[in-house]
């Protein structure tokens, strides 16, 4: 019996080595065509380009959580989750620019600014709660269509309704983090204060998550409704509300990741299309109803596009399209051997 | 303890005014009709089964009692009208469900399990979790880890605890033998014995076991596509020949 059990253990190597041949040759071919480059590149472009690849992947791991947020609540992707934030940086914008509170700062600290992008999560926080009980509650939430449709239909009218209000020309939006004059050298390589910055942005909200879901009462509620909503309902939680909350939570982040990454591609309309196809990509590696995952995810993304595709294509012209290619061979090559993603629940049930 | 061998003789509260009283209730999914007519109580203090084969209507019941499914009838808990009440506001005036299939919260841990059940209490729940993983010494030693990994006898020990953090007037269980082995059903049943003669917990159970929730409780029902066809003392319907050719397979 014992013996039996031992054989019939899956082993990864054996059981899949048609995919790890099929992967792992162009991996091989590709390591091996890049590292001359590596090694020619030096030190200094080495760190650049890791450095440029965490920035990216704080901005697209923030966004990922968003996404990851809404998802283990009702196990929906919300198209629109780009462009509530989009627009929430806009409203950041209009605190922080157009009634010009950015002058307030207190010494080297960005006072008005902050303030701006708070009230601007706080205004997201109840537009999302109120598109949940709106848009979203009517629906039967077994049928995922409608849903996705709706939040399709949201992305367009976000984009349209904030090119209509503010225009489609890249406005430069302010950062809260000293600008790229300021940098620590690194071989020669620039870890500039605003990298450092978002990173810390990126643990506070970490850190924020984890208690507001571990350790509130409202955050368990919304665990309990992520593993089991009918359960959850028999046990006295009202639902809707954790939904709501749920929503509130992902736009807020969400007007967050956008107010980090506004100062770096500035603030128009389509800010978000290309980001937000990297942070799908981000959430669906980590496994999508993990927000460890999802971080990891962001990190990776923005590694490969920085690292991988940056040793492989020299001009910039090609670097944006071989990097969307290059995710999405990140997506399947993840997904071929992990189904669930790296760090998702894979429902394995006891009976 | 009691006696044990005539549980019906052995609870005296059976005189009480009803814990919940159900009237002329029907539901129906769509075109068809699930329940019809439907009366039954359950005494403050007693257990109360319902018996019935798959597709009886046993579960659609109890689900209707915390409106779960749309039905329309009267149904009262403690002379309190609660047919139109949200499920949340069922459970806040003390009614806790273990639904079929045990809906624990897989992806959480045994102790949140828990303090998702005490959900709807205000106070500390620190007491009541030492006292049912007294009861449950197995959960304890488990209590870090997922709902998920545990077996089926301890995630329905889970479900039973997890109900009672809530510490309900009345518990609904639906079908808690189901899947289970012999000897953890047996164990099961005479938990629900002891928090009904110690605690005073009423229950209402749905059950196809007709063998072992008979012994425990004191009046039963039989369900048959939809309709009370048949009602008494439990050791009445343990007699009876219909009970015993359907049920007992006797």
């Amino acid at each position: 019996m014992a013996t039996a059990q031992l054989e019939s253990r899956p082993n990864i190597l054996v059981d899949n080595w048609q995919r790890i041949l099929g992967f792992g040759v162009p991996i091989a071919f590709l390591i091996w065509y890049i590292a001359d480059d590596v090694v020619d590149g030096g030190a200094r472009l080495f760190f650049q380009r890791l450095f440029d690849g965490l920035d990216n992947g704080a901005v697209y791991s923030i966004v990922a959580v968003a996404l990851v947020l809404i998802f283990k609540a009702t196990t929906l992707i919300n198209f629109a989750q780009g462009e509530l934030a989009m627009f929430g940086t806009f409203l950041a914008y209009v605190g922080a620019v157009t009634l010009g509170w950015q002058s307030f700062t207190i010494g080297p600290i960005q006072a008005g600014l902050i303030l701006a992008i708070i009230v601007a999560m706080i205004i997201s926080a109840a537009a999302g709660s109120a598109i949940e009980r709106v848009l979203i509650r009517p629906f039967d939430p077994s049928d995922h269509l409608p849903v996705v449709l709706i939040t399709l239909g949201l992305f367009l009218i976000l984009n349209a309704f904030a090119a209509f209000i503010w225009n489609v020309n890249p406005r430069p939006f302010p950062s809260m983090f000293p600008d790229r004059t300021n940098f620590i050298d690194v071989f020669g390589a620039r870890l500039f204060y605003d990298v450092i910055g978002t990173w810390a942005v990126l643990g506070a909200m970490g850190v924020a998550l984890y208690f507001i879901l571990q350790r509130t009462k409202i955050g368990l509620a919304f665990r309990a409704v992520s593993s089991n909503t009918e359960s959850s309902r028999l046990v006295g939680v009202r639902v809707g509300r954790v939904l709501m909350f749920g929503w509130a939570l992902a736009s807020a982040f969400g007007t967050l990741g956008g107010s980090m990454v506004a100062p770096k591609l500035f603030l128009k309309p389509d800010m978000m299309a290309l980001l937000l196809i990297f942070s799908f990509a981000a959430a669906t590696i980590g496994g999508l109803d993990s927000l460890v995952g999802a971080v990891v995810g962001g990190v990776t993304i923005g590694l490969i596009q920085s690292l991988l595709v940056g040793y492989l294509g020299d001009n910039n012209s090609a670097f944006i399209i071989l990097s969307l290619a290059v995710a999405f061979a990140v997506i399947l090559l993840v997904l071929w051997f992990k189904p669930a993603g790296l760090f998702g629940t894979s429902r394995v049930e006891r009976v | 303890m009691t006696d044990t061998s005539n549980p019906s003789s052995s609870n005296g509260a059976s005189s009480g005014p009803p814990m919940l009283e159900v009237a002329g209730l029907d539901a129906r999914y769509g075109e068809i009709q699930v329940l019809r007519d439907i009366t039954f109580n359950v005494p403050t203090g007693d257990v109360v089964v319902i018996l019935g084969a798959n597709g009886a209507g046993k579960t659609t019941t109890l689900r209707s009692i915390c409106n779960m499914v749309t039905c329309s009838g009267a149904i009262n808990l403690d002379g309190q009208d609660i047919s139109r009440k949200n499920t949340a506001d069922i459970v806040n005036l003390g009614v806790a469900h273990v639904p079929q299939g045990r809906g624990t919260f897989p992806e959480l841990s045994v102790l949140d399990n828990l303090e998702v059940g005490g959900y709807v209490r205000k106070d500390s729940l620190d007491d009541d979790i030492d006292r049912w993983f007294q009861m449950f010494p197995r959960l304890k030693e488990r209590k870090d880890q997922l709902a998920g990994s545990l077996s089926g006898g301890e995630q329905q020990m889970l479900a039973v605890a997890r109900a009672l953090m809530s510490r309900p007037k009345l518990v609904l269980l639906d079908e808690p033998s189901l899947g289970l082995a012999p000897l953890i059903i047996e164990d099961l049943f005479n938990t629900f014995r002891e928090l009904n003669q110690e605690s005073g917990v009423t229950m209402l159970l749905v059950e196809q076991n007709a063998n072992l929730a008979l012994d425990i409780a004191q009046h039963g029902y039989v369900l048959e596509a939809g309709e009370i066809v048949l009602d008494g003392p439990a050791d009445v319907l343990k007699n009876d020949p219909a009970v015993q050719d359907a049920y007992l397979g006797a």
